[in-house]
């Protein structure tokens, strides 16, 4: 069970809760590695290298072989973690990901870090906003997007112990807290963090989960009652948790740090659409647009992502939804 | 020799033999590597084939991995699973598709079939044994077209700066590719002088002489660097009337007319030598 706390920024980035706990479980676990190309700096890969000087492998500027190498390494019974920016950890490992390591049955993690427009200032080239629908279809692979720094440990220990890919989101921020420090999560669960009866928020990652709730408390004031739901898992989607918001709240907005092409709102929709449960639903993430340079706030006002964005998507849900029920 | 000269002809054999049952396959380069085959899984590589995950093993990376069935006949002569099942190669639910995995046959070490992926593969093989203290040899063969990859070439950098001196490449080098000569196309040049350049112990070979494979690999393995043996190999290599003549990549139905004098005459070798 998942034990939730009033929300508040943290003071540690998720990018060094994923380190922090990698450190941990490489203490117990002789076959963990770190494999970098050249950004390891920007995931606190020194602080691994520190412990683990022989564990630490810095292959250069090559996604590519960032992910055929990790592949060879699980090949002789390693368990690797290999990390670049989402946008290279996704468009440019894709065939890579794909044959070596997914379709080659190798148990390799990979971490993505600055997802969507969480890289700001390095611009259209960094931003991910893609990475999801890119490794989605990709048989039996696992895709996560830790909301807070509790979420994110729990996810590397669960990649380092389950055989298997492991696609991890870790934006280069902090987290905002969400969840109890002992709390326990399940794989392919998702945790509903604010009851509500009118519309379910769907969210994934800290940024938009923290959105998500100051859109629910927007509502509020409006006296409408909305759900928010962390999804945790994208891959397995959790279809239980999606259809009963659906029956019981009657209309659903997801949220996401991502295209709303082919990432959460694809996969939501999905689910209801092959359950027979559409209701009224509304998507935002990054539209149909490439990304620029600017802080993390401002890009998502530009790219209607904000909390009042959802509020509004929200509003517009439900108008359909009474619509139908007249 | 003759010990190695009657592998590689054996192996020749059951790859034309199920190819043109078959009546489709990559046959050109199959038969170009059939001699490094032999004398890798008939002189220098510790394997078990009653035990294709034996820790102790070398590992072979097909990196070029549709010329699988030169590596499924060496493994089906030397016992990793019987003969009879060449005849399976490429039908549904075969343990024999036509680009190596190793999900699915005894003795594959690593799926391949994107080309450049395979040798990166056994690179991350031959770091992490390193990185267990372990003294397993990993080989790859990597084909010339298969050379213009540039994730190959992220291999051929980072290989001598790992000190991978655990990692043996093998350069299929046929002088063809899918679409017509390599040379015509976009030349690997001087690739022995470049793989020299990046830091490797590079040999040029005749691909078809098998004392000169066997001392070259030799020589590889004593050497401190990862080696690089550039085998000058002839595609289609054993069917006269296909050797080094274009379209020989893959041939389908019709292109094997011919296939039962070259099976003919290849067993007759082989039984002079017997």
């Amino acid at each position: 069970m998942v034990k939730l706390v009033k929300g508040t920024i943290e003071d540690i980035e998720l990018t060094r809760a994923y380190n922090q706990q990698l450190i941990a479980l490489a203490e117990e676990d002789p076959r963990i590695v770190d494999v970098e190309a050249d950004v390891g700096n920007c995931i606190f890969g020194p602080e691994f290298q520190k412990v683990f000087p022989d564990r630490y492998v810095n292959l250069g500027v090559c996604e590519q072989s960032l992910s055929s190498v990790s592949a060879g390494l699980s090949a002789v019974g390693l368990i690797p973690f290999c990390h670049a920016f989402a946008a290279f950890a996704s468009r440019r490992m894709c065939d890579q990901n794909y044959i070596s390591v997914a379709y080659a049955k190798n148990n390799v993690k990979i971490i993505a870090s600055a997802p969507g427009i969480s890289s700001g200032e390095n611009g259209g080239t960094h931003h991910a906003c893609e990475d999801i629908a890119l490794v989605r279809p990709i048989p039996n692979i696992v895709i996560m997007d830790p909301a807070d720094s509790t979420a994110m440990r729990w996810a590397v220990r669960k990649a380092a112990e389950t055989f298997g890919v492991f696609y991890i989101r870790a934006e280069r921020l902090n987290g905002y807290r969400v969840y109890e420090e002992d709390s326990e999560f399940e794989l392919g669960k998702a945790n509903v963090i604010r009851n509500g009866n009118d519309v379910t928020l769907i969210a994934e990652g800290s940024l938009i989960l923290n959105n998500c709730l100051k859109a629910a408390e927007i509502l509020g004031k409006k006296g409408i009652s909305a759900r928010v739901v962390d999804i945790f898992t994208i891959k397995p989607i959790d279809v239980d948790t999606i259809i009963r918001c659906a029956r019981e709240t009657g209309a659903i907005v997801t949220a996401e740090n991502h295209s709303i092409t082919g990432g959460l709102g694809s996969a939501v929709a999905e689910v209801l659409c092959d359950n027979c449960c559409v209701v009224p639903m509304k998507r935002i993430g990054i539209p149909n647009r490439f990304g620029e340079v600017g802080q993390p706030a401002e890009l998502m006002e530009i790219m209607h992502m904000t909390d009042k964005d959802i509020a509004e998507a929200a509003l517009t849900a439900i108008a359909e939804k009474r619509r139908n029920e007249k | 020799m003759d010990e190695l000269k009657k592998f590689a002809l054996e192996i020749r054999i059951e790859t034309l033999n199920m190819l043109s049952k078959h009546g489709f396959g990559h046959v050109g380069g199959s038969l170009s590597i059939a001699d490094a085959l032999a004398v890798l899984y008939g002189k220098h590589m510790k394997y078990d084939p009653k035990n294709p995950k034996w820790e102790g093993r070398d590992y072979l990376v097909l990196s070029k991995g549709h010329c699988g069935p030169a590596l499924y006949s060496t493994l089906a002569i030397k016992g990793f699973f019987p003969r009879e099942e060449l005849l399976t190669i490429n039908k549904l639910g075969t343990r024999l598709p036509s680009h190596t995995d190793k999900n699915l046959t005894p003795g594959i070490d690593m799926t391949t079939g994107a080309l450049g992926q395979g040798v990166s593969c056994a690179l991350g093989m031959a770091l992490g044994l390193k990185l267990q203290g372990k003294k397993n040899i990993v080989y790859s063969i990597i084909g010339d077209g298969e050379a213009q990859e540039g994730q190959v070439w992220e291999t051929m950098l980072i290989a001598p700066n790992k000190g991978l001196s655990n990692f043996i490449v093998i350069l299929d080098n046929n002088r063809q590719q899918l679409d017509g000569f390599t040379d015509d196309i976009s030349s690997l040049g001087d690739v022995c002088r470049k793989a020299e350049a990046f830091g490797w112990f590079a040999v040029d070979v005749d691909g078809h002489d098998l004392a000169a494979i066997d001392q070259a690999i030799e020589e590889c393995k004593r050497s401190e660097k990862p080696g690089f043996i550039n085998l000058k190999t002839i595609k289609g290599k054993g069917w006269p009337a296909k050797e080094a003549v274009l379209g020989n990549h893959a041939l389908r139905g019709a292109a094997f007319e011919g296939v039962d004098e070259v099976l003919a005459d290849l067993r007759r070798q082989l039984e002079a030598m017997q």
